[in-house]
């Protein structure tokens, strides 16, 4: 049933599909980096958790979906707004709790969404999102519409209770829905080894009958590959897969993180091999799909964009005051 | 002598059923395990086995027989060598246990004659419209199936919807109208299928989510706070979520403290939500047929022991009550009387108990427990200058408690005695049918609030 992927051939790619994911997974992390940088300063508050390291998983899985597909995340969702194409102004202002905020300044870093961009959320309770990503997938195949939704959850989620509730009716009435386990081996500050009785994770669905693929979650095209696999597994009408993606967060859990439960050497060492962008950035360079001086036009193109979005994250007014009560019931029509 | 086979109550709440069939006859030797009829309750048909041996003797109640009461003798089983002329009278149906425990005295007269209870029109109802007799039952059904028909997206989830027809039956038939794609059964896991439900109305559809009893949403509370009531808000006001949540809530019959929880003070307590809580079969209907209209998460309390309550229901195509709206059941004018869900029942008991002491008590049905109706209840307290809150639930924190609060907070001068309050026992729920009755508030206990905020007692 769940298997480790067979080392065949490299998958495929070519040079224009290779420049957008860095340019792509750069974004996430400049994008990353100023959130981190403005918590610091005093503008961004409550919780913030960064994406940096993880950066191929969302952006393998998105080059694998179509048009009317939906993702669903936790609480680290900065990353997986920007893959579905939201602006980063927009996903920023939020972050400082501005007017020009996704959520107009009242949901925060865990809570933005776009109906249009068919992102879901940005959920703030450790695995509730599996459960309602399989009730996205449930309204598709009532709805019939061919679509597949992509609930995102970490290794800490992958030991809620209803995590397994949602595996089970998702095989059980065949919903188009792909479980992806971002494995990036700590829950807060606990390693899969200390919280998980089974710590290979892709097999966490067998006894439910779903097939589970472990992937290099930091190679951006063995993302693409086993997502896609899964994606077209699910939209064939075949069910739900589970895909655990072994990634790494450089960062901490949030921006107020001891970082005593692992050591400097842990995070340096996967930093200098293992690092997703300098993947991608390497293979451009063998290949001579670009050159230094491209990559850093790209940078600094990437550089502009985040600085833009900083700028208006802090030149937009905080919400009017009515906003407090608006927004808590919608009118009854009719 | 012959042994009497009774009447068996086939569950917690059941009182009396109908005997539809005998499957012996007088004269047949029957063994233990023998299936001796088929009893039918508002619920369910079910199967008589004999737990004894012997001859049937006598058929004391003919097939066909309707309301026939839990521990009648319904058969007289003759033991090895007994004859029919051992068949003595059989034994009387024994009193059921769980009889009201008095608390007070019967109340001394009030401030003159008996006066005349006033019952004003419902504004939703139209006059000379004809009305059926209805179940509340029936009448969630009704409105669940009327919705599912004007509506594709309107599907119902649960444990035990469709293939047993519900738990309590009040899905009873949706099954076979609608199909399996709509009616669907879940595993037991309510966790799950409620954040499943939430997903699929964030996702488009209008789900109807039944607990079997709001006791196991407890697992489920997250979803239906953090999920369903939140996202609005949270999301800018782009993520919808119209969902009912609905099942029995509150205290059925010696089911014991996990079973009987009365959850209306939790989520009358979170915004995002309304909260519905309706007494008669009418108000069923309209509620939950526009509870399912509704673009919001809702939170449908119903009541067991209603279930199988008869009332009127309005012969109407399109029969919908506005959620929010409070209804002035009995009009009077020396104290009013607040109450929802089966606590209605108790106060419009104690209004008749209240009448023939010369006090004309006004009852007002809350129907919605959020948004909360305050302004009918302070009109009322404006004329009367007195004030009961009744519920089944604890007191502290309580639906009595929040209505007290903002009755003194608006009608302070208006009140000729301190706002009274009455509720279950301070403790988990026994079992014990005489400390159940003990804990549960009566109508005796609306009678005797009422004489203390009139200074009678």
């Amino acid at each position: 049933m769940a298997k480790k992927p067979a080392k065949t051939s490299a998958p495929k790619t070519n040079k224009e599909e290779m420049l957008g994911f860095y340019r792509d997974m750069l974004l996430i992390r400049r994008f990353e980096e100023k959130a981190g940088q403005l918590y610091g300063m005093g503008q961004i508050a409550g919780f913030c958790h960064l994406y940096i390291g993880q950066e191929a998983v969302v952006t393998g899985c998105r080059a694998a979906m179509i048009d009317g597909d939906q993702m669903i995340t936790g609480y680290r969702d900065h990353a997986h707004m920007l893959a579905c194409g939201m602006e980063s102004r927009g996903i920023m202002a939020e972050l400082t709790g501005r007017e020009g905020g996704y959520s107009r300044g009242k949901g925060g870093s865990m809570h933005m969404f776009s109906t249009e961009k068919h992102f879901y959320g940005g959920h703030g309770i450790v695995g509730a999102q599996v459960s309602l990503g399989a009730g996205l997938g449930f309204a598709n195949k009532y709805l019939d519409n061919g679509s597949v939704s992509l609930a995102f959850f970490g290794d800490g989620a992958s030991n809620q209770g209803q995590v397994y509730e949602s595996f089970n009716m998702a095989k059980l009435w065949d919903l188009p829905v792909v479980f992806i386990i971002e494995n990036n081996q700590y829950a807060m500050g606990t390693s899969v080894e200390r919280s998980s009785a089974e710590t290979e994770l892709y097999k966490r669905g067998i006894s439910f009958e779903i097939e589970g693929i472990q992937v290099d979650g930091m190679n951006v095209l063995e993302v693409r590959d086993a997502a896609a696999k899964a994606i077209k597994h699910a939209r064939d009408g075949k069910g739900p897969m589970v895909l655990e993606m072994k990634t790494y967060r450089y960062r901490g859990h949030s921006m107020s993180d001891p970082a005593k439960y692992r050591s400097r050497d842990e995070v340096t060492k996967t930093r200098s091999e293992r690092d997703p962008i300098d993947w991608v950035r390497t293979m451009l360079l063998e290949k001579k799909w670009a050159d230094e001086a491209e990559l850093k036009a790209i940078d600094k193109e990437i550089k502009e964009i985040v600085k833009d979005a900083a700028d208006f994250s802090l030149e937009s007014p905080e919400p009017h005051p009515d906003e407090l009560w608006t927004d808590v019931l919608l009118p009854v029509e009719g | 002598m012959a042994i009497d086979i009774q009447m068996p109550a086939l569950s917690p709440t059941m009182e009396e059923g109908t005997l539809s069939k005998w499957l012996v006859k007088e004269g047949d030797t029957v063994a233990s395990g023998d299936i001796l009829a088929e009893i039918e309750t508002d619920k369910a048909t079910m199967e008589v086995e004999s737990i004894d041996e012997g001859v049937v003797g006598k058929i004391v109640v003919a097939a066909g027989t309707d309301n026939v009461k839990v521990g009648a003798v319904i058969l007289q089983l003759l033991e090895d060598g007994e004859s029919a002329d051992d068949l003595g009278k059989p034994a009387a149906a024994p009193v059921t246990a769980a009889e009201e425990a008095p608390k007070t005295e019967t109340p001394a007269a009030g401030s003159g004659g008996p006066v005349t209870a006033v019952v004003p029109n419902d504004p939703s109802i139209p006059t000379n419209i004809k009305m059926v007799e209805t179940t509340v039952r029936d009448a969630l059904r009704d409105a669940m199936a009327e919705e599912m028909r004007r509506d594709d997206k309107v599907f119902v989830m649960g444990e035990e919807v469709a293939e047993y027809q519900g738990a309590y039956n009040v899905t009873r038939g949706l099954l076979d109208e609608f199909g399996a794609r709509r009616v669907i059964d879940t595993p037991i896991t309510e966790h799950g299928f409620a954040g499943i439900g939430a997903g699929a109305a964030m996702g488009g559809l209008r789900p109807i989510v039944e607990f079997m009893t709001w006791n196991f949403a407890m697992q489920a509370i997250d979803h239906i706070i953090n999920s369903a009531a939140k996202t609005l808000y949270m999301s800018g006001g782009q993520m919808r979520c119209p969902i009912v949540f609905r099942g029995p809530n509150g205290a059925a019959s010696r089911v014991g403290a996990q079973h009987s929880h009365d959850y209306s003070s939790w989520y009358a307590n979170v915004p995002g939500l309304k909260v519905v809580a309706p007494y008669d079969s009418a108000d069923a209907k309209g509620l939950l047929k526009a509870a399912i209209r509704d673009p919001n998460p809702i939170v449908f309390l119903e009541h067991e022991l209603l279930y199988g309550e008869t009332f009127d229901v309005p012969d109407m195509d399109d029969f919908l009550i506005p959620i929010g709206k409070a209804k002035v059941r009995v009009e009077g004018t020396d104290v009013t009387l607040v109450a929802h869900s089966r606590m209605v029942g108790r106060c419009l008991e104690a209004a008749e108990i209240l009448a023939g002491e010369g006090i004309s008590a006004e009852v007002i049905d809350l129907r919605t427990l959020r948004p909360l109706d305050t302004d009918t209840v302070i009109e009322s307290v404006k004329k009367t200058n007195r004030i009961v809150c009744a519920e089944e639930g604890w007191g502290q924190s309580g639906i009595g408690a929040e209505i007290a609060a903002r009755v003194v907070a608006e009608a302070f001068d208006y009140l000729d005695a301190p706002p009274e309050r009455v509720f279950q026992a301070d403790v988990p729920l026994p079992y014990a049918a005489n400390l159940e009755a003990l804990s549960l508030p009566g109508t005796e206990d609306v009678v005797e609030a009422a004489m203390r905020a009139l200074y009678v007692r």
